[in-house]
Parts: C-alpha cells; structure tokens; sequence
C-alpha cells in the first residue's frame, strides 16, 4: 500500500481496529447495570408506592398478586417498591465505597513505590494490618461507637479492600520502574506526577479494574451483611441487605421477600464481573 | 576539542548474596573508569557481557549514582538523580536502549511519546511541537501515517527509530546508545546504524556507542574503550586501534571478527570464561586468560599507559618483545 491515497489508509485502518461485536453475555450484563443505574436515580418515579406505607389487611400477599407485582411483607408494604430504593441505598454505597477504596488504596500503592523505605514499609505494614483484622468486627465497633449514618457507611466501606489495590498498585509500579518504560520516562525528565498518572496507572489500570470488579460485590455482600446484623443501613431505610435480614423470618412462609432482594445482588454482582472482565481487555490496545 | 562529558574513576559497587544465608558480597561493576567525549565526538564502549558497559553508560547519565568517582557535562558535576535539575538536564542527555519495545509506552501512540519530552520541557507552542513531531517521524524514517500506532504494531527496527526519535526530540548534546542494534534482526541493524551515524555530529551531537558488535563500532566511532571486567583496558581512535591493537584482550578481540570470505587466521582464543567479577584476582583481571601473563601481572594492577598516537592501554608487557601484529 501507498502513503499518498488516503482513503485506501482509512479502509486499513478501519481493518487494523475492528469494532469488537459484545458477547451476548457482556451485553445482558451491561444492560441489567443500566437497569440497576435507572432504578437507581429514578427511584422515586418508579416506585408504585412509598417504601413505608403499610397496608394490614394485604399482609403477606405472595407475587403476581395485581397491585403488588413482587407480593408485600409483613406489614403489608409493596417488596417492589422497597426494593427499588434498596437497589439505590446499595448502589451508591457500593459505588462511593468501591471508588474511594480503589483511590485510597492506589494512592498508597504508588506513594510506597515512589518513596521507597520508610514510606514502603509504613504502608505495607498498614496493609498488612488491615488484611490481618477482620473487617466486619473493625466495622461492628466504628458503627456501634458512632451511630449508624448513610455518609459513615460509604466511608467505612471505602476502607474494605484497599489493601489489595494497595499492594497490587505498589507491585506493578516497582516492576514498571524496573522494566523499561518507566525508567525510559522519567530518564526523559519527566516529574513523578507525570509518570505515575501519565504512565503507570493507565499501564496498570487494567488489573485495578479488575480488582475493582471483585471488591464491587464484596462490598455490596459486606454491607447486606452489617444491615443483616442490624447495624447498616437503619430501618425504615431499606437496603437490599436489611432487606434479606428481615426476610430471613419469613423464609419458610413468604420466601419472596428474601428472594427477590437476594436475586438482584446475584445478578448485579455476576453483571459487574463479566462487565469488568470484558472491559479490561477493551481498554487494552495490545489485545484486539 | 572541550570535553562535552568527562567521568573521572567511576565505580560502581553492587551487592550480590549468595545462598539464602550467605553474606552480601560486593561486585564492583565499574572499577575506576575515566573518559571523555568531545562535543561531536562518537566513543564505542566495547567488551563482552559482563564488563560493565551497560553499568558506565547509565552512570555518565546520572541515572545511576556513581559511588565513587565524578561525572561533569559541560564542566558541571551531575546533579543527583530526581532533583529538578537533574531533569532539565535530561533535554540535553538522552539514551536509547537495548530494548524499544520495553522502552516503549505500549498503551500510547508512537506520536504522543515522541512529543512526551517537547510537553516535559515545555518547548514551543501546540503547533510547534506538531511540527517538531512531524519533522522528527521523517528525519528517522517513519511515514507520517504511523503516527497513530501504537509500539506492539510497529517491526522491530521502527520501534527503535521511535525510541531514537524520543530520545531526539530535544536536541541534546548527548546521545548513550544502549546496545541499540543487538536486539534486532541482522537485516534491520544496518538501518538503525545507518541511521545513527546519519545522525553523528549533526550539531555537535556526541554519542557513546555501547556495543558488543565490533563492526558496528568500528563502523560508526570516532574513538573506541575496551572494557574488561569493569575496567578500561585499551583507548584510542579507532582506525589506529583496530589496526594495532596493544592489549593483548583486544587483539584477541578483533582477531574473533569474522571476515567475509575468508578464513580466520591467526585468531587468538582465549581460555576460560571471565572470572567471576565478586572474585576478582589480584593485579590484571586478566592474567588467567592472558598469553603474555608473568609474575608482575599477578601481582601489580597494569596503569593507564599511553601508547602512542592517542592510544592508551593498560598492560605491563605493552614494550614486550611480543610483536604487534600489524595486519588489519
């Protein structure tokens, strides 16, 4: 081919970067988070009746009964209703905690391999001590000694797993030092600040990525856990959690309302996984 | 001529261990190196894997802190590594490397890393800096169209232009080529090196050459170290040193370059391997290889001597009744 006929070159191009089809599997996936996305922000529309209107004399009523699609509880409130503002509750916690946690945990990553030494050890003793503790107990203490609060929930959750992105960043940025590319930029004068945010964590962003598509779940499961233990999300705030806690009693009578809450984290945790796996090599141009 | 860059007995100290419980021994990989290079000048740094080479091509860039010794460019000492200073110095030092494609970004486009060092030093406008880009693609032999690839798409040898265009971009006064060509197919070396020596003495650019390939070297350098073992063992231009080489390392060196056509004659071979660089012997690394080796070279390490004609060696049999061998 010629350099000089510009359409022949496009044609090429167009060749070199096909456009991926998304496998069927990636596709539901992505459209049961967009599902869970507008349930989210649109909450307050969709839901057909507040999450606290009781009805006594619809107790109990099982699914597919008309006016309560997904049945209703034990004080007669609509299960649909209430799991709509629990898939919101549960969102923005996973999402705020998973984004601070992946940025909490990064951040020390990178500055342990930057400063070496002192810096290094502090952080990976930290590490250590958070692998080392377990976190539900650590979580049982702060929420008793401070009340339980929607903004104290997301922080404390944002600590779950920071280790992982801790060590991981740490890891890839000393052998990213070590290999070349790194040595090879900042050899070219570049600042830290440049190389780590211009270089190593696009390089490495991949593997956090994936990271994050494990700690997502686990925070959603960390936290259906504190709600189930009564100190998450408080009643009457629902959360899908809180929601599987206090179905729990009613499991041999009325399964649907621990079910339904229990199917929309499988799905949306499985969702997120093959999302995140199949975005990592997306956003990898070395492997089309 | 000025000395654009000068070291002065570098050494460089690592610590190997040996054993899970062994004790750190040191490894002394430069051992009392001094050279200069002139503004323009090419020096080949030649010896086999091992000698130190690699190690003294990163100290004269400050990349690797010198233990001992001192390294001044442009009659200042280098500042130490990662200090504002040292960085601006890196528009006028530049290296390229053994490996493009490890050296390489693999998640950028090849324009956007060949402009990564105009962004760092803030040269020129957004305009300019295209251009300079542009201008710098054709000066390496890259099409214009390649811009946007990325390093994994690209042969071999353009990778290495890529890296060589990088390392350009600033103009600087200073070029270390790591191994440049080792890595790559026969085919492909001879445009690298085709394209380095274009590149020699194009604004009083000066290089030093780190190879293993003696035909490069001789090829492409102005002057040419022999190293052994962490130490220069024979200096000097290199026509003259290739037609008489006085150390008896070099001469079994060049005599292993293979001719076209014909037969090696004369080749000297040397026995053994290296010794192990942590147990140095005394007085000439080389003597246990060595066919002129006496009781002196045992006991005394051979100094720097000036042979003549710009020449310098380190050997105590260097006015022996041992012959030159004259013929090239």
């Amino acid at each position: 081919m010629t350099a000089t006929n510009p359409p022949d070159l496009l044609a090429r191009d167009d060749r070199r970067r096909p456009r991926a089809a998304i496998p069927t599997a990636v596709a539901l996936g992505l459209g049961w988070l967009a599902l869970m996305v507008l349930c989210a922000i649109l909450a307050d529309l969709l839901r057909p009746y507040d999450i606290t209107q009781m009805d006594l004399s619809a107790r109990l009523m099982p699914p597919l009964t008309p006016g309560h699609w997904l049945g209703t509880d034990e004080l007669g409130r609509d299960v649909l209703s209430r799991l709509i503002q629990s898939v919101r509750v549960s969102l923005v916690i996973a999402f705020g905690a998973t984004a601070i946690s992946a940025a909490f945990g990064t951040t020390l990553g990178f500055l342990a391999a930057r400063f070496r030494g002192l810096v290094e050890q502090f952080v990976v003793m930290l590490a250590d001590f958070q692998a080392a503790l377990p976190f539900l107990i650590m979580s049982l203490a702060v929420l008793a000694f401070f009340g339980s609060s929607m903004l104290l929930l997301v922080c404390l959750m944002g600590f779950y797993g920071w280790e992982r992105y801790a060590r991981i960043a740490r890891g890839l940025a000393i052998a990213a030092g070590a290999q070349g590319y790194a040595a090879a930029v900042e050899q070219l004068g570049a600042t830290p600040r440049r190389l780590y945010l211009g270089h190593i964590l696009p390089n490495v962003a991949s593997t956090l990525i994936v990271s994050m598509t494990l700690t997502f779940p686990e925070i959603i499961l960390m936290e259906s856990g504190l709600s189930f233990l009564g100190l998450g999300v408080q009643p009457p705030e629902t959360s899908l959690g809180n929601m599987v806690g206090f179905g729990r009693d009613y499991l041999t009578t009325a399964p649907w309302i621990m079910l339904a809450p229990s199917v929309v984290i499988m799905i949306t945790t499985l969702s997120i996984s093959l999302v995140g796996d199949w975005l990592r090599d997306r956003l990898d141009p070395t492997v089309r | 001529m000025s000395a654009l860059i000068e070291a002065e007995d570098l050494v460089r100290v690592y610590a190997t261990r040996q054993g899970l419980f062994g004790r750190a021994v040191p490894v002394r990989a430069v051992d009392g190196v001094s050279l200069r290079v002139a503004r323009g000048e090419t020096l080949g740094i030649v010896g086999e894997s091992g000698s130190g080479k690699s190690t003294l091509g990163r100290m004269l860039l400050g990349v690797d802190p010198a233990q001992g010794g001192v390294v001044r460019f442009d009659g200042a000492p280098l500042p130490d590594k990662g200090t504002p200073a040292w960085r601006a110095l890196r528009a006028r030092l530049q290296m390229v490397y053994q490996d493009p494609l490890a050296a390489l970004d693999r998640r950028l486009p090849i324009a956007r890393q060949i402009r990564e060092p105009l962004d760092i030093h803030a040269r020129g406008d957004d305009a300019a800096r295209r251009a300079r880009v542009a201008e710098l693609m054709q000066s390496v032999g890259l099409r214009a169209d390649q811009a946007g690839r990325y390093p994994h798409e690209l042969s071999g040898g353009q990778r290495q232009r890529v890296v060589i265009a990088r390392a350009l971009a600033c103009a600087p006064e200073l070029l270390v080529c790591d191994e440049p060509v080792s890595a790559l197919d026969v085919s492909i070396q001879a445009q690298v090196v085709n394209l380095l020596r274009g590149l020699r003495g194009e604004n009083g650019l000066a290089m030093v050459f780190i190879s293993h390939d003696l035909k490069v070297v001789r090829n492409l350098c102005d002057r040419v170290a022999v190293m052994y073992l962490g130490r220069i063992v024979e200096e000097g231009p290199v026509e003259r040193l290739f037609a008489a080489p006085r150390h008896p390392y070099t001469r079994a060196l060049i005599s292993s370059v293979p001719d076209p056509g014909q037969p090696l004659k004369g080749r000297i071979i040397l026995q053994g391997e290296p010794p192990n660089p942590a147990k140095r012997p005394p007085g000439c690394a080389f003597y246990p290889r060595c066919p002129q080796a006496s009781g002196i070279c045992r006991a005394e390490l051979p100094q720097m001597r000036a042979t003549g004609q710009g020449c310098r060696a380190a050997c105590h049999h260097l006015d022996g009744a041992d012959p030159v061998p004259q013929a090239a």
